[in-house]
């Protein structure tokens, strides 16, 4: 959050401070202004770590776990006292130092009379989750769950609601779990809002400035926002890490403010979100059906009895080589999931040569592995896109958040662990996204089905029956 | 217990030997600790590095640059530097992690080396300026100096500049000393700093305690880069 330049040059008054730090909950290091300038404006503390009934809790993630506090001998101010571990790559929060947050004005946001650029159309049941959305930022309804299938496509049902939001003058911020997304989004929301100044944050950033009306964020960047936006769409609420993390939670609810919409979007929600939706207790729309009208793939199962085996001696699996030999449109791509990264590396080779032997591809290079410590997983997923490569090994990263136009998608090993229900479902859901090619083969191999294949089949079905198929 | 770095729960098995003899506390999983290697096999006599040399080209060259009188009579390190080191020392000295200093006690004991210990020997961590002590809250090679066994003294100070880190080898070595003498010692000195990359560093706090009267200057770092 460092623009120097600017500041020794022109003094800055309370509006552009104002401006700049509204909404924000910051170490005084984050804050880029000199003592005396920082004294006269209108920052207040708050303890940066509190104690309660022998509880820890960190005020800027919420963190409480006492593994996840340490003491220092801090040579600062000459005592020992507690730092949080937890958000500690987001700048060290010390017992010793507070936080804090805008107490002046806060400035208005224009009100835009025709924001949006977009021209497409929306199918009836986008529509109807379009006009939802609207409502809901309109009346300032708390919570609305949107679930949408994979490839519904959510991002242009969120433009009429977001129109709305910015005639009415308010902030936006749209928090997903991955800054690929963010990376992803940014071009599109800046192509659908083209006179609206839109920042986007993640971790590596040019510009983390996060000024802008309409911010897109990793779900982490909350943590840095205090009571600022009136309007928070987040993206896979059932993705990692906003799944497992509670300091995410604890961000999101503290980032918006007291009266707001908080518009949850998702493909596969998780079983607490069902039985709030089941109960009455969360508002939702439901998108059956994806935006080329055609049904979701249904994935098939093929038993492999020594699966495990093989993978062990890097062998693949009969039914693998039998099901590659003859696909059914083998002009398609394919994508290739494995449970771990070691397997990744080391299947790359070995299927390699199968697919030269059978002359699916013309060169070793065109099959290559793709994992989440990767230096090069941005340059490969873009390869893939251009149909440079013809094979994609990978692990669940690529799950979703993703959409290639024709591929056949295969799990390797769908009954390990890493597999959850969720990520069955958007690993089915990456196959058919294209209207030119709305099907694609999804076959999970397996050593004996387990709950987790068992649900994701079941709940294709039951989506695709509720799209009316 | 959890580990420092990845955070997963530490099991450890029950035997008959750890009933008996409680081992130290680990504060790495398996896992982790496998990632960290500690130099072994052949190494340069006097700067710890891994070589087929007995002494390897770099302090052939100081010993050159010195006019055949290095004034840094020998460095001992305890691992090598790899990139999960590089990840658990960015986190631990720029992002201010002092928890993680811990993970290396036990190793760091353990490797004190018999060969430069003598009696009366003191230890002198490389200083921070202070703008820097004040910014990371601790000075890491202070925080190691405190698991050795033997008086600490710091008797140096650092003038505030660039970060070593930023600096390429030739401006490392042609840099002026950015250090003051606090107090002289007259007494064998064993520096004990968490890096040693050009050993420029070293060099120059090792340059200043020998003018002043200094015998010996060895020095023990965590890692040799």
């Amino acid at each position: 959050m460092t623009t120097p330049s600017t500041n020794q040059q022109h003094p800055l008054t309370q509006q552009d401070l104002a401006l700049r730090y509204t909404g924000k909950l910051l170490l005084r290091s984050e804050i880029d202004l000199d003592d005396d300038n920082f004294q006269r404006s209108n920052f207040s503390p708050i303890p940066s770590i509190i104690r309660r009934n022998f509880l820890f809790i960190c005020q800027r993630c919420g963190n409480q776990k006492r593994s996840l506090f340490a003491k220092i001998p801090c040579q600062s101010c000459h005592q020992t006292h507690l730092y949080c571990r937890n958000c500690i790559e987001m700048g060290r929060v010390m017992e010793c130092t507070p936080l804090y947050f805008w107490s002046g004005e806060s400035p208005n946001w224009p009100q835009h009379q025709r924001p949006c650029s977009w021209t497409g159309t929306l199918t009836e049941v986008q529509q109807h989750a379009s006009y939802k959305i609207v409502q809901a930022v309109l009346t300032a309804q708390p919570e609305l769950l949107v679930w949408a299938v994979c490839g519904a496509g959510k991002t242009e049902m969120l433009f009429a609601g977001i129109t709305k939001a910015l005639q009415l003058g308010k902030r936006i911020c749209i928090a997903t779990p991955r800054a690929d997304v963010v990376r992803e989004l940014l071009p599109r929301m800046k192509q659908a809002f083209s006179d609206i100044t839109i920042q986007g944050l993640y971790g590596g950033a040019e510009n983390k400035d996060g000024t802008a009306q309409l911010l897109i964020a990793t779900t982490h960047q909350l943590l840095r926002f205090q009571e600022a936006f009136d309007v928070l769409i987040i993206d896979e609420i059932d993705a990692f890490p906003f799944h497992n993390d509670p300091s995410l939670l604890f961000a999101s609810k503290r980032a918006r403010k007291k009266l707001h919409t908080t518009i949850y979007l998702t493909a596969t929600p998780r079983q607490e979100h069902r039985v709030q939706i089941d109960r009455n207790k969360l508002p939702h729309v439901f998108v059956p059906t994806r935006y080329h009208g055609h049904p979701l793939p249904i994935p098939t199962l093929s038993m492999c009895f020594s699966l495990r085996k093989d993978l062990k001696k890097k062998n693949p699996p009969a039914r693998f080589v039998r099901w590659i030999s003859k696909r059914g449109n083998p002009a398609r791509q394919m994508l290739i999931f494995v449970p771990t990264i070691g397997l990744a590396e080391e299947m790359t080779p070995i299927i390699a040569n199968l697919l030269l032997s059978f002359g699916i591809v013309t060169q070793q290079s065109e099959v290559t592995s793709v994992h989440s410590e990767d230096p090069n997983r941005e340059a490969k997923i873009k390869s893939f896109r251009k149909k440079h490569l013809r094979v994609l090994l990978t692990t669940t990263i690529l799950e979703r958040g993703v959409t290639f136009p024709s591929v056949d998608v295969a799990v390797l090993d769908a009954g390990h662990t890493v597999f959850d229900e969720a990520a069955l479902v958007q690993i089915a859901g990456r196959a058919g996204r294209s209207s030119d090619d709305p099907t694609g083969e999804v076959i999970f191999f397996h050593d004996g089905k387990t709950d987790a294949i068992v649900h994701a089949i079941r709940s294709i079905k039951q989506m695709n029956s509720r799209g009316g198929f | 217990m959890n580990c420092i770095w990845c955070h997963d729960v530490i099991m450890v098995e029950t035997s008959w030997i750890n009933v008996f003899l409680p081992p130290k506390p680990n504060r790495l999983c398996q896992a982790c600790e496998a990632e960290l290697h500690t130099l072994h096999g052949q190494r340069c006599s006097h700067c710890s590095r891994i070589t087929v040399d007995s002494v390897c080209s770099d302090c052939t060259w100081w010993k050159q640059f010195m006019n055949g009188n290095d004034v840094l009579d020998k460095n001992y390190s305890v691992f090598a530097y790899n990139d999960r080191m590089q990840e658990m020392i960015t986190k631990w000295k720029y992002r201010g992690d002092y928890q993680i200093g811990y993970v290396f006690q036990t190793t760091f004991q353990d490797c004190f080396p018999k060969i430069i210990q003598t009696k009366q020997q003191i230890v002198v961590p490389i200083p921070l300026s202070p703008e820097r002590l004040y910014e990371r809250s601790f000075n890491q090679a202070e925080m190691l100096a405190q698991f050795l066994p033997i008086k600490s003294v710091n008797a140096l100070s650092r003038i505030h500049g660039e970060k070593q880190s930023k600096k390429t080898r030739q401006e490392r070595i042609s840099s002026i000393n950015p250090f003051k003498l606090e107090e002289p010692i007259n007494k064998p000195v064993i520096l004990v700093d968490d890096i040693y990359t050009t050993g420029a560093t070293l060099r120059h706090a090792a340059a200043l305690l020998k003018e002043h009267g200094c015998p010996m200057v060895y020095s023990y770092t965590l890692i040799r880069g």
